[in-house]
């Protein structure tokens, strides 16, 4: 694990010390380390465990951001079978922060719609750091209508930290574009579960979360508003981002209170980017779970069950 | 409830209460900076006579301007779970909203009406910038559900006024549901076959604009209103670049193909009215055929719209001109 985040300074230095250890001894064979060096480990661990029992708003805002967090493309690969991506808007242009297609999820076919943040400098680039312009919106409009015309489950990965705000956006009608998905989504005959598996950030996510079951990752945020934004505008200073995260309640256990999404899933320890493959499979058993009461509930309740679900939001506070 | 909450009360209020007088008799013009006299300004809807700003006007003055006679019936807005976040920045958040209802005298930032505009029957919402900033709240997506719950019941079309600078941010995740809330009340509305009509006003922003205010049958802007995802600062932010004169404002977007139309305020009313009535496929307004009421020769719109009020056996038409004249107070409760 090579990128540590502010919080985890202390366990860098545990993991560095032992690692530190492990190539001295294998320069110097007479050394034997290994009993000081797993007591390191085991320290590491426990500390590890200890830092995310408890993660504070802001911490989980860095591991949702977290760079080596395993992304839409990291889902999508593993997930499904046959991926068979689709581009474009018909309009305009394809956009590459919103990737899409058909595949199939456990033999069954289904439509799978993300926002993918990249995953270095060159394809994050190319992804906009997961920016969607409506190019981005309208393919996902295309997508959906795809998946309500031949009776596919479809299945979105929320992962952006907002809809790009850009020249072009505006002028081509960024907003027109997210207001469209989601009308859309509250529109299609067939079951749409959504997770949050990173940044689930503004109107941008929410046009992707308007979903008969959204779930998100452990460690996943989903807000009105970035931290940073949120405390510069009410703090009037951009620092006060742990406050304005602690407020904003825009953590998956304050969100699972509030009603506003259905299931929490389970991270490795440590977050989902210290073991991808356990993250993929605790996605993929939500997945099935979700889909699996969905797909007996006939079309028509399924529109009317999205929308009762989400007129009746908000209901109750966080103190019910 | 028509009777005594719109002609009643206001009459009451103004008997006992002091009388409100303007603490300040001149507007400076924000555009050009012409010296307005309120009363004149008023007549003119709060467009500058001079240089054609258009001003904020509150959504109880363009209630008065665009229902017949100024009359119209409150519609109800159930009241949402009090600060479901518990949230606190510097203020405490009910400390805000508290502020914002004495400064604005309404209870939040919309308000929905049900009347007549040209004798059409109409539902309306107006959304109140002065009001934190408009920003979409659990109320605000309450009053649009309640609006279109309402149109539906009467089979009415809804025309609503947007302004607000977004979400509120006090109301967090709850507020950014209001987008797809508000949008199953307008599939509602679409699907009884109604028109919806939106009115961006300045200015028009954020989730608000990605929901509700792009998802009418017919957009109309006024001049020059700034209408956006993303404010003009943040895209300078993060583009790192001057953006065009005029980027984002109503003509812009015209141009850009997001609007259907952009109008004076002074013409809005009739404009609404002519849209309306043929999407209902009524017949076309009645404007100035019928008698006039004594010496008011300064319009035929004013005219038609003191007389369009008589043949109505409601109550509280009685005495057309101090209704309107009472409640366009601000509502003091």
């Amino acid at each position: 694990m090579s990128q540590y985040l502010e919080f985890e300074k202390s366990l860098a230095e545990i993991e560095g010390k032992a690692e530190e250890l492990r190539s001295l001894a294998r320069k110097n064979e007479e050394m034997d380390v290994e009993d000081e060096a797993q007591a390191l480990d085991k320290k590491a661990a426990d500390l590890l465990v200890d830092l995310y029992a408890n993660l504070t708003p802001w911490r989980k805002c860095q591991v949702a951001r977290h760079p080596a967090r395993p992304h839409s493309s990291d889902y999508i690969g593993k997930l499904f079978t046959e991926y068979t991506p689709l581009a474009g808007d018909r309009n305009f242009a394809d956009d590459h922060a919103v990737m899409g297609g058909l595949a199939r999820f456990d033999g069954q076919p289904v439509v799978v719609i993300g926002h993918e943040k990249g995953h270095d400098t060159k394809s994050r680039i190319e992804r906009n750091f997961g920016m969607a312009r409506p190019e981005g919106y309208r393919k996902a409009i295309r997508l959906l209508d795809l998946a309500d015309r031949f009776g596919l489950p479809v299945i979105t990965l929320v992962d952006t930290p907002g809809a790009y705000p850009g020249k072009g956006a505006e002028e081509r009608g960024q907003s027109e574009a997210i207001a469209r998905t989601t009308e859309k989504s509250l529109q299609i005959r067939v079951p749409v579960v959504s997770i949050v598996i990173g940044e689930g950030g503004s109107g941008g996510a929410v046009a992707f979360a308007t979903a008969d079951r959204v779930a998100m990752l452990e460690h996943s945020i989903y807000s009105v508003i970035s931290p940073e934004g949120c405390a510069s505008i009410l703090w009037k200073d951009s620092e006060k981002m742990r406050e304005a995260a602690e407020a904003l309640r825009l953590t998956a256990q304050d969100l699972e209170k509030l009603g506003v999404i259905d299931l929490i899933i389970p991270e490795p320890v440590g977050g989902a980017h210290r073991n991808e493959d356990a993250a993929v499979e605790a996605v993929r058993e939500a997945i099935a779970k979700m889909l699996g009461k969905l797909s007996k509930t006939a079309p028509d309740k399924l529109v009317e069950q999205r929308r009762k679900k989400f007129l009746g939001m908000g209901a109750k506070g966080l103190a019910a | 409830m028509n009777w005594i909450s719109n002609y009643v009360r206001p009459k009451i209020n103004s008997l006992f209460s002091r009388r409100e007088v303007p603490e300040n008799l001149w507007t400076k013009c924000p555009e050009c900076g012409t010296m307005l006299f309120h009363r004149e300004l008023k007549d003119n809807l709060y467009v500058c006579p001079s240089c054609e700003h258009h001003m904020a006007i509150s959504p109880r003055e363009r209630f008065h301007e665009i229902f017949d006679g100024g009359i119209f019936t409150p519609v109800s807005v159930p009241d949402p779970i009090a600060d479901p976040l518990q949230f606190r920045d510097q203020k405490r958040y009910p400390d805000r909203l508290k502020a914002a209802q004495k400064s604005t005298g309404e209870t939040e930032a919309m308000l929905v009406a049900e009347g007549e505009m040209g004798r059409t029957p109409i539902v309306a919402a107006a959304q109140d910038f002065s009001f934190m900033g408009g920003s979409m709240s659990m109320y605000v997506g309450n009053a649009i559900i309640a609006a279109a719950t309402r149109a539906v019941e009467l089979k009415r079309p809804l025309i609503l006024f947007s302004a607000a600078g977004g979400a509120r941010m006090q109301e967090g995740i709850l507020a950014l549901m209001q987008m797809p809330r508000t949008t199953v009340a307008l599939q509602m509305l679409k699907e009884a076959g109604l028109p919806y009509i939106v009115v961006l006003t300045h200015p028009t922003t954020g989730g608000v604009t990605a929901s509700y205010a792009m998802l009418g049958d017919i957009h109309i802007a006024e001049p020059n209103a700034l209408i956006c995802f993303a404010g003009p600062r943040v895209i300078e932010q993060t583009i790192g670049e001057k953006l065009p004169d005029g980027f984002q404002r109503a003509e812009y977007l015209l141009d850009h193909g997001m609007l259907d139309r952009v109008t004076d305020r002074r013409k809005m009313r009739d404009e609404l009215i002519a849209i309306t009535r043929m999407l209902l496929g009524a017949t076309p307004p009645v404007a100035g055929d019928l008698p006039a009421p004594a010496a008011e020769p300064d319009s035929d719109e004013k005219a038609a719209e003191k007389s369009a009020a008589k043949p109505e056996a409601k109550p509280g038409t009685g005495d057309k001109k101090d209704a309107p004249k009472a409640k366009s107070d601000p509502a003091k409760k």
